[in-house]
């Protein structure tokens, strides 16, 4: 062989070898971030589950487009944990061992977050945790973030808004009955209220919780009639809440106010199920396009889900949960460029340290890793006159009472004022 | 103190509710009562009734008792194809115990994922215009939305119980749940029966479905929540007995409403089924079993 065509040879092999390289080094450099997560796509939470995981792609669509996270894509790995908090762990294993996942982010709601939250802490991972109310108050993980406006006493603060704006009824309430699963959030929002009830002297006069499994609630809602009370603090899941909306009208319960921590009734499905029956409820919220919760970015985020949810057969509006979920991944990921670290000992202090703007607003964790400053606030349904989606788009019938400083509108009371 | 009022309407509503449960459960008393068939998956045909009775609702605007006429012979046509299935994939072989079981379960996960591909997780319903009414005699309320899956399912017993009982198919069936190699000898074919039988089972279904729609709103994994109960009920009724489901069912309606008004909802689940408990240590073969 000549001297000429081994040096060829050889120059060939090391173009060859360098090029093999260079291919390497930048499908490495194009090794997407892992984003791991359980969502509820099936089940009672899924209602909210579809709606949070179109929102979390399009925060992927929209952070792929600017260059993705540290120069690298992202992706989202999720799989349906069926609205069990019992399938939580064996997912979250598997997105750990298997799919080799860099971040992890929570499901939807309590119950699927005090699963995963084990999981993390044993990880020694960031946890945002997606409406979850006082998921962290007894594990005091230092990596946990709440996604949910309800600061640093979250049990209190759910139903202090409710309480907040009883307190200027006249004549002032003095008894209160409370109906509510006998779940994780349950009793958070039973403790919230015996301890409002003591602060402000009220006698509660009812307060037996109901299995979960319950659907027919006319019995227990006659129960409560039978007590007379001044306010009814429903505090329920979705599902359960479209039921004992209908067992109180079809029993006619009144009193000053009803409702304050209906979860589900914040989605277009329950609200057009129940019509006007929804008149006259009382309920928590986030997040509305109010003037003053529209944020850089919130409703071009809104136009954009809308835009898609039809077609993905989820929630249509998307005031819930939606713009939460965004935000969520929002904090994440400005913790890793931040940090420029996927370690959850560089991410965890870094999101304590620092005010985060998203599209639902400034964001500040406290110690406790929930929000430092609550923002929650009440809505009263309000002229509610038929079951079409476009009754509860915008702000016109969903009415915010209180705090005074959010307020767009005046409470109807007593409750069957609201409803004629 | 519980007044007397609260305590007429806790029983009213328990046997409205525990009498609309017994038609839930009627399909399941023939299949697992009579057939030995154990279709776990039996409140999920339920929910697709209920869907059923949903989709000809929006695109045709029944009611959803009227819908029901339509639910019911599509449902007996998929009953009796599923049964054949079942039949050749495990009876005949004899693996109809823990592999049937799972067949069961998995038509009930791939029946929800249909549900959820097709219909999305929403909750869906129906709004019958009589469903908003309320009867009341003196103090006591009978709301439509409950009085009228009762009369539904008290209507699905009865005409199964005549067609078992005044029919000389529906006898042959009764035949079959005592000894399918006797009928076998005087010329019969079991398999037939048991597919006819299994064909109204899952019919059943179909109707409790379409009257689940009137009584709330369904969303597909909606079924989970009926297992327990519609098991006990059929357990408790005497496995085969359709006048045992329907006592049952109203038996443990009422004591869950009473055990609600004074002890606690809570209370109501440990307490029907301490009750279930009691009965199968007195008579194994539940209330009305042979």
């Amino acid at each position: 062989m000549r001297e000429g065509s081994v040096l060829r040879r050889l120059g060939g092999y090391a173009i060859a070898v360098f090029a093999g390289a260079l291919a390497v080094s930048s499908a490495f450099a194009a090794d997407p971030i892992k984003i791991g997560f359980s969502m509820a796509q099936s089940g009672p939470l899924a209602g909210s589950g579809k709606s949070a995981l179109l929102a979390m792609k399009i925060w992927a669509e929209d952070q792929n487009a600017k260059g993705g996270l540290l120069g690298r894509p992202v992706e989202l790995v999720y799989y349906d944990d069926q609205s069990n908090p019992a399938n939580v762990p064996p997912i979250y294993t598997k997105l750990l061992d298997v799919d080799k996942v860099d971040l992890i982010n929570s499901g939807y709601a309590t119950p699927i977050i005090a699963a995963a939250l084990p999981i993390a802490m044993q990880h020694d991972m960031v946890l945002m945790g997606l409406f979850g109310l006082a998921n962290n108050a007894k594990l005091n993980y230092d990596k946990y973030f709440s996604m949910a406006p309800t600061g640093e006493d979250p049990a209190n603060v759910a139903s202090k808004p409710f309480f907040d704006v009883a307190d200027q009824l006249n004549p002032k309430p003095s008894t209160i009955a409370v109906i509510t699963p006998d779940i994780q959030f349950g009793h958070s929002v039973l403790e919230g209220v015996r301890n409002a009830a003591q602060k402000r002297g009220m006698k509660i006069v009812y307060d037996r919780t109901f299995p979960p499994s319950m659907t027919d609630f006319s019995t227990l809602v006659r129960e409560v009639q039978a007590t007379n009370p001044d306010l009814v603090v429903v505090g329920t899941q979705p599902g359960q809440s479209i039921n004992v909306a209908r067992a109180i009208a079809e029993v006619g319960l009144n009193a000053q106010m009803i409702g304050g921590a209906m979860t589900g009734l914040q989605t277009t499905d329950s609200e057009t199920i129940l019509g006007q029956q929804i008149n006259g409820f009382v309920n928590f919220a986030y997040w509305l396009p109010a003037p003053k919760l529209q944020f850089p970015g919130s409703m071009e985020f809104l136009a954009k889900y809308q835009a898609k949810a039809k077609a993905e057969g989820v929630d249509p509006i998307g005031y819930y949960v939606a713009p939460w979920a965004y935000a969520d991944l929002q904090i994440l990921a400005a913790a890793v460029e931040g940090t420029k670290s996927l370690e959850g000992d560089k991410l965890g202090p870094y999101i304590h340290a620092n005010t985060f703007k998203t599209i639902i607003g400034d964001v500040q964790f406290g110690p406790g890793g929930e929000w430092a400053k609550p923002r929650t606030f009440l809505i009263q349904f309000q002229s509610v006159k038929s079951k079409d989606a476009s009754e509860f788009t915008g702000t016109d019938h969903l009415v915010i009472v209180g705090p005074p400083d959010m307020k767009t509108g005046e409470l109807i009371t007593p409750f069957e004022k609201a409803r004629q | 103190m519980v007044s007397l009022d609260l305590l007429a309407n806790a029983i009213v509503s328990g046997v409205l509710l525990g009498g609309f449960y017994a038609g839930v459960a009627a399909g399941a008393t023939i299949s697992f009562g009579l057939l030995d068939v154990a279709n776990i998956a039996h409140p999920a045909f339920v929910v697709f009734g209920a869907y059923g009775a949903f989709l000809l609702s929006e695109r045709f605007g029944l009611d959803p008792l009227v819908a029901a006429l339509f639910v019911v012979p599509v449902f007996y046509v998929a009953g009796a194809a599923v049964y054949q299935v079942y039949h050749w994939a495990f009876e005949r072989r004899g693996d109809d115990s823990m592999r049937g079981l799972a067949f069961f379960f998995g038509l009930m996960f791939v029946g929800e994922v249909v549900l959820i591909l097709m219909f999305g997780v929403d909750y869906r319903y129906t709004s019958a215009a009589y469903a908003s009414t309320t009867l009341k005699l003196g103090s006591i309320a009978f709301p439509l939305r409950e009085l009228i899956p009762f009369l539904g399912s008290l209507a699905i017993l009865a005409a199964a119980q005549l067609f078992l009982n005044r029919t000389f198919i529906g006898r042959a069936i009764l035949g079959v749940a005592q000894d399918a190699t006797a009928l076998r000898l005087m010329g019969a074919d079991p398999v037939r029966l048991k597919r006819i039988a299994f064909g109204i089972s899952i019919a059943l279904a179909g109707a409790a479905g379409a009257l689940l729609l009137v009584l709330e709103p369904v969303e597909p994994s909606i079924g989970r929540e009926f297992i327990g109960r519609v098991f006990a009920i059929a357990v408790l009724g005497g496995m085969g007995s359709l006048p045992g489901t329907w006592i049952a069912a109203v038996m443990l309606g009422v004591i869950e409403n009473l055990t609600s008004i004074f002890a606690g909802a809570s209370w109501a689940p440990a307490v029907a089924f301490g009750f279930l408990l009691l009965t199968l240590a007195v008579r194994p073969s539940g209330l009305f079993g042979r």
